[in-house]
């Protein structure tokens, strides 16, 4: 009988009903959300398949149409140098976008909860040799790591994702390696230790769910890195190869020709910088929200 | 001073050894065979494993990786395999390109920055403040490749006021310095204002406000100086943020520094020019770090040190 108390989470509801006063976050969310939409719902949006080269696609002259082009404005937002519509493409291009960024964001963070945990909580010579590496990688020119990694491998989706993970784990391991140290000689940890917890049992209940926030508010903000390192490699031409479009692809196939068809850098430019702003804005709300620290200062 | 300057070095020296056995380790397991580059297409099985001999690269790794550290001990990076040079004369001659448009990046960052920052402080909670942060949030998350493309365009193509890329005078540049400035400006923004904010609060504020002075003395004199502060430590940080951006830049804008240097030797497997470049961008990273490190206490003697 006594033990219905039942606790309310006022915690938790306080974070969503927070977030969901900043507009900056819901301005963020809805970028997010429509870019999930036009990713899953492309085929249905557009009636054209991304490599479909129109014979109406391109001028007499063998140009791209500027934005709304073609016959009844056929090309909303123009084509590109083969006579493709350029928003068929940023449409499948939001596919790329979002699969590397989940896929290499998560690895990321995998790797680096891993350090930085392990080095974190149990120190000594495997934890020194741990941050000791991952200082060095601090040192590292991380986009010329990348570029190199990137170009010498036969890029494909899966090495795309794999080598922005090798390069942005590093944060996250350095982040939650300082948090797990503070944690771990936190009274709370001490006695759950006395009683005779394993190092398991302390790990997975007492450890990670107090580094949760921090893994989330990474994780977020790390999508926004990937997006943009993704379209970085991609527009070296050295990331997701053509014909599968990607944001950042369609730029690097058309760069030679941007002073005649400007359209091709501007809109899918514009979807990269919407997409890697709107992860920014809700990680950064997230960080305010979830950080009891930082909450004073609104 | 002494001691934890020389601790530091010595730990700078350690990091920059690892950083050479980590990208020679990789670009020694990875796929790519510089030989085959060299040789062309149409070369025997012979004249390749001669190449292979004559490079050292039929070598185990340690020795391999043993003879570029005696060489680096001589201040000997190598002899570029495709281009008849020295990597140290290549690097020598894209290098000051390169640091010049770093300062001028950083020098627009920081102008953009700190009055984007100071405006937002003074401002805070209004629409002003918002759109401000905003616009950092925007400028931290533009890929550099479509700024600058833009920037291109508008200023080169449309208006014509401005060249389209190229390297010489100053006109040339204006865009690239923009592009950089435009981008990493959110950055110390963000910073500057919570710096400012801070300060602003502080009681000494409160003083100088109720001995009359201006605003305008109150904010340069006072509380500029205090919150300024965090935000210098970070230019040395941010040397290494340009560092790992020259390759889209100077690919951009066809300015003749080293990122370009980097970028042809990655697509031929030039492996002494990618080491080299690697190893001088991290060299870099770190004297920043180093220097971020030993002028914050300079100017702040409220950083002690242990």
């Amino acid at each position: 009988m006594s033990d219905a108390v039942a606790l309310p989470e006022p915690r938790r509801r306080g974070v969503l009903a927070r977030l969901a006063r900043r507009p900056l976050v819901l301005a963020g969310l809805a970028v997010i959300g429509l870019t999930v939409l036009a990713a899953i719902l492309a085929p249905w949006l557009t009636p054209y398949a991304p490599d479909q080269q129109h014979f109406d696609g391109l001028t007499l002259q063998g140009a791209p149409l500027p934005p709304g082009g073609g016959p009844d404005g056929a090309f909303p937002l123009g084509t590109d140098l083969l006579g493709r519509d350029l928003l068929t493409r940023i449409l499948y291009g939001a596919r790329t976008s979002l699969v590397i960024g989940i896929l290499a964001n998560g690895m990321a963070l995998l790797v680096g909860t891993l350090v930085g945990v392990t080095a974190g909580y149990f120190r000594g010579i495997v934890g020194a040799l741990l941050m000791r590496f991952t200082d060095l990688m601090m040192a590292f020119p991380a986009l010329l790591l990348a570029i190199c990694l990137a170009a010498i491998l036969r890029p494909s989706l899966w090495i795309v994702a794999l080598v922005i993970a090798l390069v942005n784990w590093v944060q996250v391991a350095r982040v939650l390696y300082t948090e797990t140290t503070s944690l771990a000689v936190r009274d709370f940890i001490q006695a759950e230790r006395a009683i005779g917890a394993g190092h398991g049992r302390i790990l997975l209940r007492h450890i990670l769910p107090h580094l949760l926030p921090t893994i989330i508010v990474y994780g977020t903000l790390g999508i926004s890195t990937t997006v943009l390192l993704e379209a970085t490699l991609s527009f070296l031409g050295i990331g997701v190869q053509p014909p599968d479009p990607s944001w950042g692809n369609i730029i690097f196939e058309s760069q030679t020709y941007f002073q005649a068809a400007p359209w091709l850098v501007f809109f899918p430019g514009l979807a990269i910088l919407a997409l890697a702003l709107a992860f920014n804005l809700v990680g950064d709300g997230l960080r305010d929200v979830l950080d009891p620290t930082q909450r004073e200062r609104d | 001073m002494a001691l934890h300057l020389a601790r530091r070095l010595l730990q700078s020296v350690l990091i920059l050894l690892g950083v050479t056995l980590v990208t020679f380790f990789l670009l020694y397991v990875l796929p790519a065979d510089p030989v085959r580059q060299i040789a062309g297409r149409s070369a025997t099985a012979e004249t390749v494993e001669s190449i292979r001999r004559q490079l050292g690269l039929d070598q185990p790794f340690w020795v391999q990786y043993g003879r570029y550290l005696w060489g680096l001990l001589h201040l000997d990076l190598g002899r570029s395999y495709l281009q008849r040079a020295e990597v140290a004369e290549l690097i020598a001659a894209r290098l000051p390109a390169t640091l010049l448009l770093m300062a001028a990046g950083i020098a627009c960052e920081v102008a953009i920055g700190l009055a984007m920052g100071i405006w937002a402080a003074l401002r805070r909670g209004t629409a002003v403040d918002t759109g401000l942060m905003l616009a950092s949030f925007a400028g931290v998350s533009a890929p550099q490749f479509v700024v600058g493309l833009m920037l291109l365009y508008v200023f080169g193509v449309w208006l014509r006021w401005l060249p389209i890329g190229g390297y010489g005078t100053a006109a040339h540049l204006i865009l690239p310095a923009l592009t950089l400035g435009l981008l990493g400006a959110g950055w110390y923004a963000r910073m500057m204002r919570s710096s400012m904010v801070e300060v602003l609060r502080q009681d000494f504020v409160r003083t100088a406000r109720a001995k009359g002075l201006t605003r305008a003395r109150v904010i340069l004199r006072h509380a500029l100086p205090n919150a300024i502060l965090p935000v210098i430590a970070m230019i040395g940080i941010d040397i290494g943020i340009f560092m790992g951006g020259i390759v889209v830049v100077e690919s951009v804008f066809g300015w003749p520094g080293i990122g370009q240097l980097a970028w042809q030797a990655i697509q031929r497997v030039d492996i002494p020019i990618i080491m080299g470049v690697t190893l001088v961008s991290a060299v870099g990273i770190v004297l920043g770090n180093l220097l971020a490190d030993i002028v914050a206490p300079l100017i702040d003697p409220r950083i002690r040190l242990r």
